[in-house]
């Protein structure tokens, strides 16, 4: 018997979507006041996961809880706020509404005004949601996944089709309410608001969980920038893999390759004198390096 | 740990039903405004003609156009608005919030009957006003309770079309079926003005049951009694609902299980 109940908590979860497996068995749980990111690329099964502990489906295998509750079970949801990657609110109403509305589900909820703040709506509050920009919904929706100052939040995705700009105020915003003690669980394609806001990522992929480390442990593991050079006299794969690429592809004389270092990757081929033209160096995006992560052996 | 007052939670929902189709003109043009002017332009002109010893044609259409209303009002607000919370995935937020489905079902029966009566004040308001329907206050209040009776019927239809149609198909089933069934049963002109086939069919129509209450109320003498409409209205009712509950669940294996 652990002494306190875990906050979430997946034994061996498994889903079937006809004869399709999106989990295929999945055990992890969250103890109060983590914040945890849940990582992924497309189709690796985090908002199946995440359905399955809001209770919005309902697992073919093994065993899901909330607060060692069933998730469906009214007591677990009242201490649990929501974001989904897509869903609407009805287009006629405004913030303000909204969030009294929401706020009216929960017991001890966050004062209006306060849940209106922390996801930066003020100028906006008294607009209806359809004269709301894209990132504005995106943050209205975080409004009212915090407006009953619930001790658990789910956040699917919550920076999906943001600006860079959208995205740091948004990291912001669950910071501070991270900050309040809270349990957090988040979808996330990105490494870096990994890195920026929890301090366990679970690495999931192709149904299955392949890592389950603080952040630090995780971005060793996976390349993070991808180099793409054309070259004239390029070196063979091997001899890239010997300095530390992942993933190297040859096509024609273009050249491209994921790793961690890039600086001693190119330092070295410009030692050896091998041509580089056309040189670029860019952030590896996560599907490329999930690759990478999952074809390595484990250490 | 201590629990929201449900009063609060219904008395916010409702209202926030409310507003939901308040602030979408098609649907309060069409449920407070439409049935006062088609009554302006069919009924005024020749409201105080006998159809019936002691009926006038005014009074006659005040109940047509008020059974129109009312379940125009039910068809629209859990059909169309059923459709369009399942296209955008608002049903899905639903779920997982802490809102308890009893609420969240009775704020849109509260808001639909909250219309239905809106319509039918505005209604009755204006044919009392312009003096085209002389009634006393016994026989509005007959035809308001009988027809927000019978409107349970059309919450059931509602339904099923909710469940069944598409978000962007909804309107159009309903234009599609509805309309031609309210103008079918008689409610749009007077039965004895269509044509035969239209007339062979309005039998088995649920607003030519609905609509006899209300004609029913202001004097006419219907073919069916009272008793039979309701009795015939909650056949329909039983049908609909059982169709919408077979949706429901279709739906609910599909997307939540």
């Amino acid at each position: 018997m652990r002494a306190q109940t875990p906050a979430v908590e997946l034994v061996e979860a498994k889903k079937k979507y006809g004869d399709v497996e999106a989990l295929k068995g999945v055990t992890f749980h969250i103890d109060s006041g983590e914040v945890v990111a849940m990582l992924g690329p497309n189709g690796a099964g985090k908002t199946t996961s995440i359905n399955l502990m809001l209770g919005l489906r309902k697992p073919t295998g093994g065993r899901v809880r909330l607060f060692g509750l069933d998730p469906e079970d009214l007591r677990a949801r009242r201490r649990c706020g929501v974001m989904l990657q897509e869903s609407g609110v009805p287009q006629a109403l405004k913030v303000r509404e909204l969030v009294e509305l929401f706020a009216s589900y929960y017991a001890s909820p966050l004062p209006q005004a306060r849940a209106i703040q922390m996801a930066g709506l003020d100028e906006v509050a008294h607009k209806q949601v359809k004269d709301l920009s894209g990132g504005q919904r995106q943050r209205l929706y975080f409004a009212l996944a915090i407006a009953g100052d619930p001790e658990l939040l789910f956040l699917d995705e919550p920076t999906a089709g943001l600006d860079v700009e959208g995205r740091r105020g948004f990291v912001q915003a669950i910071r501070d309410f991270a900050a309040s003690g809270k349990t957090i669980l988040m979808t996330t394609h990105y490494l870096v608001e990994a890195d920026q806001l929890a301090e366990r990522v679970l690495v999931i992929d192709r149904g299955l969980m392949i890592a389950d480390a603080p952040p630090a442990e995780i971005k060793a593991r996976v390349p993070g920038k991808r180099v793409t050079f054309t070259s004239r006299n390029p070196p063979p794969t091997a001899e890239l893999e010997a300095l530390g690429a992942h993933n190297v592809v040859l096509l024609d004389h273009r050249v491209r390759l994921l790793t961690n270092e890039p600086e001693a990757v190119l330092r070295e081929l410009f030692r050896r004198e091998i041509e580089v033209a056309d040189l670029e160096v860019a952030g590896a995006d996560l599907e490329e390096a999930f690759v990478a992560l999952t074809t390595k052996p484990k250490p | 740990m201590t629990s929201p007052s449900l009063l609060r939670m219904l008395r916010l929902q409702t209202r926030a039903e409310f507003l939901k189709l308040w602030r979408v003109p098609v649907f309060s043009f069409f449920s407070l405004v439409f049935p006062v002017m088609f009554f302006a332009l069919i009924g005024l002109g020749q409201a105080h003609e006998l159809i019936q010893p002691g009926v006038t044609f005014g009074a006659y259409f005040v109940a047509s156009m008020g059974a129109y209303a009312v379940s125009n009002v039910m068809v629209f607000s859990f059909g169309v608005s059923v459709a369009n919370e399942r296209g955008m995935k608002m049903d899905l937020l639903m779920r997982a919030t802490p809102l308890p489905p009893v609420i969240y079902l009775l704020a849109k029966v509260i808001t639909a009957f909250v219309f239905g009566i809106l319509s039918l004040v505005v209604l009755f308001g204006f044919a009392s006003l312009v003096g085209a329907a002389s009634l006393d206050l016994g026989t509005w209040l007959t035809m308001t309770w009988r027809l927000g009776l019978g409107a349970l019927v059309f919450i059931a239809m509602g339904f099923a079309v909710g469940y069944l149609a598409g978000p962007n198909s909804a309107v159009v089933v309903v234009n599609f079926i509805y309309l031609p069934i309210a103008f079918a049963s008689g409610l749009f002109f007077p039965l004895q003005l269509l044509p035969e086939f239209v007339r062979n069919i309005s039998p088995y129509l649920p607003l030519r049951y609905y609509g006899q209450l209300g004609w029913n109320a202001v004097g006419v003498k219907t073919d069916n009694s009272v008793a039979q409409c309701f009795l015939y209205l909650a056949i329909y009712g039983m049908v609909f609902f059982a169709i919408a509950l077979w949706a429901y669940r279709q739906e609910e294996a599909r997307k939540f299980s």
